[in-house]
């Protein structure tokens, strides 16, 4: 029997990948292996990293960064090879990157926007210095507790 | 990878053949989700922009670091790395039920299927007692001078800015006990909301996948000729895994 189905006649269907599974147990070992490196740093972040004097902000900007795009690369794995979008004809590829390329505008201004929003929030709109008002909330309660 | 059997220098555009080279009911399918992509990318993105407007947020590890029969070991990312596994391997055994659709195997196509059901039911479970740690687990707080133990819902969190040492020590709490003021309240809400919509994905998955298998069963796919209804809840499959992925960067890992 013909492994390959031919079930609608505007479609032709392509030999799927030499009949073996060995790419899809190739792709589970780098998407396991990108997990485990995901990992390793996310241990860093909330181990080390965080509140040490010595390692600076940018430092754990950097790490999260990595982190991104360690998960963009997950993501281009799972839909190119789970999804079989990479066996596709480039016509119908097009049509579904095109559209996803939105996200590229949609992140980068909306965490802008929140960016704002705090500089706002902390500086009365621009009217007084830069504080943070989080403690502050914080510590009223706090002191009525002393008093007593 | 695959060599196709089209003939160079097809002309897509002049009809007779989908210039897609791709069954209607799969392309229907990607259509779809790009339409969920953008309802999870809305989610998140708007998780991100509060986030990004807060002077303070929770850190996921002070938050996500139990293990079940692991007691109040600190132990961050574990759980959470198990339920990313298990995705990741259900999401390999449903492609593989796919490849053995492709070959007209029926035996292969519902041994994978099984697997796969299985791995969604086990997911599920490791959610369902991720969220009843969460609401129950109680934790001290200050509030207005007063100490209060509260869980980790859409309108309470118990995870804000840490009241200093001295403070603490003439409160009336055990020693070694952590006391907080509160925290960002949306933080309970994106979370429940977000994880919750995916949950409810992965049920619905699930549920399709076991619709799939009974098909299966019945021969339903082999009397059509094809086994193009896999690939589709295939692809509805992986999608939930890709989704996980983000919410995992966005939720703990970051």
């Amino acid at each position: 029997m013909s492994t390959q189905h031919q079930s609608f006649s505007e479609v032709t269907l392509q030999p799927e990948h030499h009949g073996s599974t060995r790419r899809i147990w190739v792709v589970m070992g780098i998407l396991s292996v990108i997990t485990l490196i995901e990992l390793l740093l996310g241990f860093g972040l909330a181990r080390h990293w965080y509140g040490d004097p010595v390692v600076n902000y940018h430092l754990i900007l950097f790490v999260k960064g990595v982190i991104c795009i360690l998960t963009l690369l997950k993501a281009y794995y799972i839909v190119s090879v789970f999804m079989h979008l990479g066996d596709e004809v480039k016509n119908f590829i097009t049509t579904i990157i095109i559209p996803v390329m939105l996200f590229v505008w949609f992140i980068i201004s909306f965490l802008w926007e929140g960016e704002s929003w705090k500089n706002m929030k902390n500086t009365n709109a621009g009217s007084r210095e830069y504080k943070t008002e989080q403690l502050q909330q914080a510590t009223p309660a706090i002191q009525q507790h002393e008093k007593p | 990878m695959s060599t196709s059997a089209i003939p160079t220098g097809t002309k897509w555009w002049s009809g007779g053949r989908s210039p897609f080279n791709i069954g209607y009911g799969k392309v229907m399918m990607w259509y779809f989700l790009i339409s969920d992509t953008f309802t999870f990318g809305a989610f998140l993105i708007s998780y991100g922009t509060i986030r990004f407007s807060a002077n303070y947020w929770p850190d996921p590890n002070h938050i996500f670091n139990a293990f079940p029969g692991f007691g109040h070991q600190d132990l961050p990312l574990a759980f959470v790395s198990l339920m990313t596994f298990i995705l990741i391997a259900s999401s390999v055994t449903m492609v593989l039920a796919v490849h053995e659709g492709r070959h007209m195997n029926r035996k292969g196509v519902e041994k994978y299927m099984i697997l796969t059901i299985l791995g969604g039911l086990a997911f599920l479970g490791c959610q369902a007692w991720e969220w009843t740690h969460l609401i129950t687990g109680e934790h001290k707080v200050l509030v207005d001078g007063a100490l209060q133990t509260i869980g980790t819902t859409v309108s309470h969190n118990p995870w804000g800015p840490a009241v200093p040492h001295d403070v603490v020590a003439k409160l009336a709490v055990e020693a070694g006990e952590h006391v907080n003021t509160l925290g960002p309240v949306a933080f309970g809400g994106y979370f429940f909301g977000i994880t919750g919509f995916h949950g409810f994905h992965v049920f619905s998955g699930v549920v399709v996948n076991i619709i799939m298998l009974i098909k299966t069963r019945l021969g339903h796919f082999d009397q059509r000729g094809h086994y193009e209804m896999i690939e589709k809840a295939g692809l509805y499959w992986h999608f939930v895994d890709l989704v996980w992925v983000f919410v995992f960067l966005c939720f703990y890992l970051i």
